[in-house]
């Protein structure tokens, strides 16, 4: 952001000192080819938020604002009883907690290997072969994770009964305890080719003079990755890790949804899905509001309090 | 410079773990790719790997046969077409007007735009929006509200950022307004961030389905390919050693020899497809995009 106002400064025209009103007449192309989008977002993203009222109503559809029943926060009281609640609410917090940890850290473990292989071709096949699973839907995934894992026919299953670790195949979509890995290892499964690209092209302007002296000094390969291609891509791992912990806003749940099932879902049920069924499902629309809102204040807290940890290691703050 | 031996065995671990990385992330589709080539009784037996034992197109043909999948196809390329073009040239727009320094408006469309990334409103206030837009039950609830889309906007703008300036001007002298040196000298420069942002809107367009489920599920003239799967793969989610958990396409099960896993499988290679086909020409571009996108934002 920094880089990019320095520049836009050298490239400022002369002629800027019109008012308001003129440069209104004088730029009305760019105007005309933003503000409709201005609009658009206004309708699509911020007017929903107006939605939010909603919660603090007994809301009925179909009757104007001023015919609806004020509650006050009764819905968020009824919402704090539910022991149903607490339970989502752990399911939530585990998964996105798992999923920053892991699919944070493994794409870099990823690039950092991937950059230690020498032979071209199959750097570049298995570049195209990881970075594929990004582009295939959560639906296939979800239908290729339940067949590998499967009784009958599943690889997992058959190569752990091959090799005599188990005796009978492991029902795995049936464990609640192992949803949550499931869940993480999937999402790696599909996004860790990905998310390794920006660190593998952040490795590629690393100065290769560097690893020379290293290697004169007699340093080994693990010394060098410890001491130069860490540091030289420590800039990249701090923008990631913003991103990453932004993300954590967007809990998701196509993934539990498309994987869980009847007799997991007090393991895979989060607060999305917790939210949809009531809201939508059952026709609670207030409910299901301020399940979504307390989702919102949690992904914000969470936000706030993984910047708090970052700022205290690094002196630097994400947001 | 001899190698020492520790990065001897550093490099056999690397090249080991690096090999097994490789095959279960190719594994799986081609397990996929052998089994809806198989013939579905024989697939029941077990022990199809990568290879297809008795090959068959049965498999293919049933699922052509099946009207909802054919509409789910039309909906899904009109979706993913439509969508792009929409998608791509108003992001184009946006972000040419940001990386306008002159622009007065700059600071206040980028400040609304940039919000839009930190919060959202919810699943139930979205769908009552839609709802009150008389979006529900439509086509364009696919199109319209993801149609703006910060991330892209801020990609294509930093992109634009690094284009000199001095070609703007100079049309400028020749009398070209502002969305003629857009759309003639700017538009086209672009190309190559254009296309990564094009293969992103397309990829999400073509592979949702939670937007039909939530909006159109009623609906079977509008149903998208990827909402159909989802349908019969939630049908034999639990445990595929029950047939009779399998609703849906019963009827043509019943003429056919085909078996729900089968079809599951035949149609994932359906959905597939098209990424692979456009996949390896946009590969450059993608990976060029990624990293603008994550080095500005």
């Amino acid at each position: 952001m920094e880089i990019a106002k320095k520049k836009a400064h050298t490239y400022k025209p002369i002629k800027n000192k019109k008012s308001f009103w003129g440069s209104l007449i004088h730029q009305r192309y760019l105007y005309f080819m933003s503000m409709p989008f201005v609009i658009w977002v206004f309708v699509f993203n911020y007017l929903p938020l107006w939605g939010w009222t909603m919660a603090f109503q007994n809301y009925r559809p179909g009757k104007s604002m001023g015919e609806q029943e004020w509650v006050g926060l009764q819905h968020f009281i009824m919402l704090f009883q539910d022991e149903r609640f607490y339970l989502v609410l752990r399911n939530t917090l585990a998964m996105s907690l798992m999923g920053l940890i892991l699919g944070f850290t493994v794409p870099i473990v990823f690039a950092i290997l991937l950059n230690e292989v020498r032979k071209k071709a199959f750097k570049s096949t298995l570049q195209t072969i990881t970075y594929l699973p990004h582009f295939v839907s959560w639906v296939v995934v979800a239908g290729i994770v339940t067949k590998v894992l499967s009784i009958d026919g599943g690889v997992v299953n058959q190569v752990l009964t091959a090799t005599g670790l188990v005796d009978e195949p492991i029902q795995f979509m049936t464990k609640g305890g192992l949803f949550w890995i499931i869940v993480t290892l999937a999402d790696l499964w599909k996004e860790m080719g990905w998310n390794s690209i920006i660190f593998l092209a952040a490795m590629a302007g690393i100065d290769p003079q560097l690893y020379e002296a290293a290697k004169v000094d007699g340093a080994g390969r693990l010394r060098q990755i410890w001491h130069i291609t860490l540091p030289g891509i420590r800039p990249t791992i701090l923008v990631v890790l913003i991103l990453s912990i932004g993300n954590l806003i967007s809990i998701g749940f196509e993934k539990q949804f498309l994987l869980g099932n009847s007799t997991i879902v007090d393991y895979s049920e989060v607060l999305d899905l917790y939210a949809l069924n009531y809201g939508i499902g059952l026709g609670r629309f207030s409910y299901g509001t301020a399940i979504g809102i307390f989702n919102s204040l949690v992904s914000i807290i969470l936000l706030f309090l993984a910047n708090g940890i970052f700022k205290r290691f690094t002196n630097q703050s994400v947001m | 410079m001899k190698s020492s031996k520790g990065d001897l065995i550093f490099t056999i671990c690397n090249y080991t773990f690096l090999t097994f990385v490789f095959v279960i992330t190719l594994y799986p589709f081609l397990n996929v790719l052998a089994i809806s080539l198989n013939d579905a009784t024989d697939t029941v037996r077990g022990g199809i790997t990568i290879f297809p034992r008795e090959f068959t197109l049965d498999n293919y043909i049933t699922i052509f046969e099946y009207d909802n999948l054919i509409t789910g196809f039309v909906n899904s390329t009109l979706r993913t077409v439509i969508g792009t073009i929409l998608g791509v040239i108003s992001s184009a727009m946006v972000a040419f007007t940001l990386s306008r320094a002159d622009f007065k408006g700059r600071k206040f469309v980028s400040t609304t735009l940039v919000l839009t990334l930190y919060f959202s409103g919810g699943l139930i206030p979205g769908y009552m929006l839609m709802r009150d837009l008389h979006l529900v039950g439509t086509f364009w609830v696919y199109i319209l509200p993801g149609m703006v889309n910060a991330f892209n906007i801020i990609i294509v703008r930093s992109f634009m950022d690094g284009l000199p300036y001095a070609l703007q001007e100079s049309a400028k002298m020749d009398g070209a307004n502002d969305f003629s040196i857009f759309w003639r000298i700017i538009l086209p420069l672009c190309t190559p961030v254009l296309a990564t942002i094009a293969l992103f809107i397309a990829v999400g367009q073509w592979n949702s389905w939670f937007d039909t489920y939530l909006y159109n599920g009623s609906n079977p003239s509008l149903t998208t390919l990827q909402y159909e799967l989802m349908k019969i793969l939630q049908n034999t989610s639990i445990s595929s050693t029950d047939p009779n958990a399998y609703r849906g396409t019963e009827g043509i099960e019943a003429a056919k020899n085909v078996s729900p896993e089968s079809i599951k499988m035949a149609i994932s290679v359906v959905t597939i497809i098209p990424i692979l086909i456009v996949y390896p020409f946009l590969q450059r571009f993608f990976v060029q995009g990624m990293t603008l996108g994550a080095v500005k934002s």
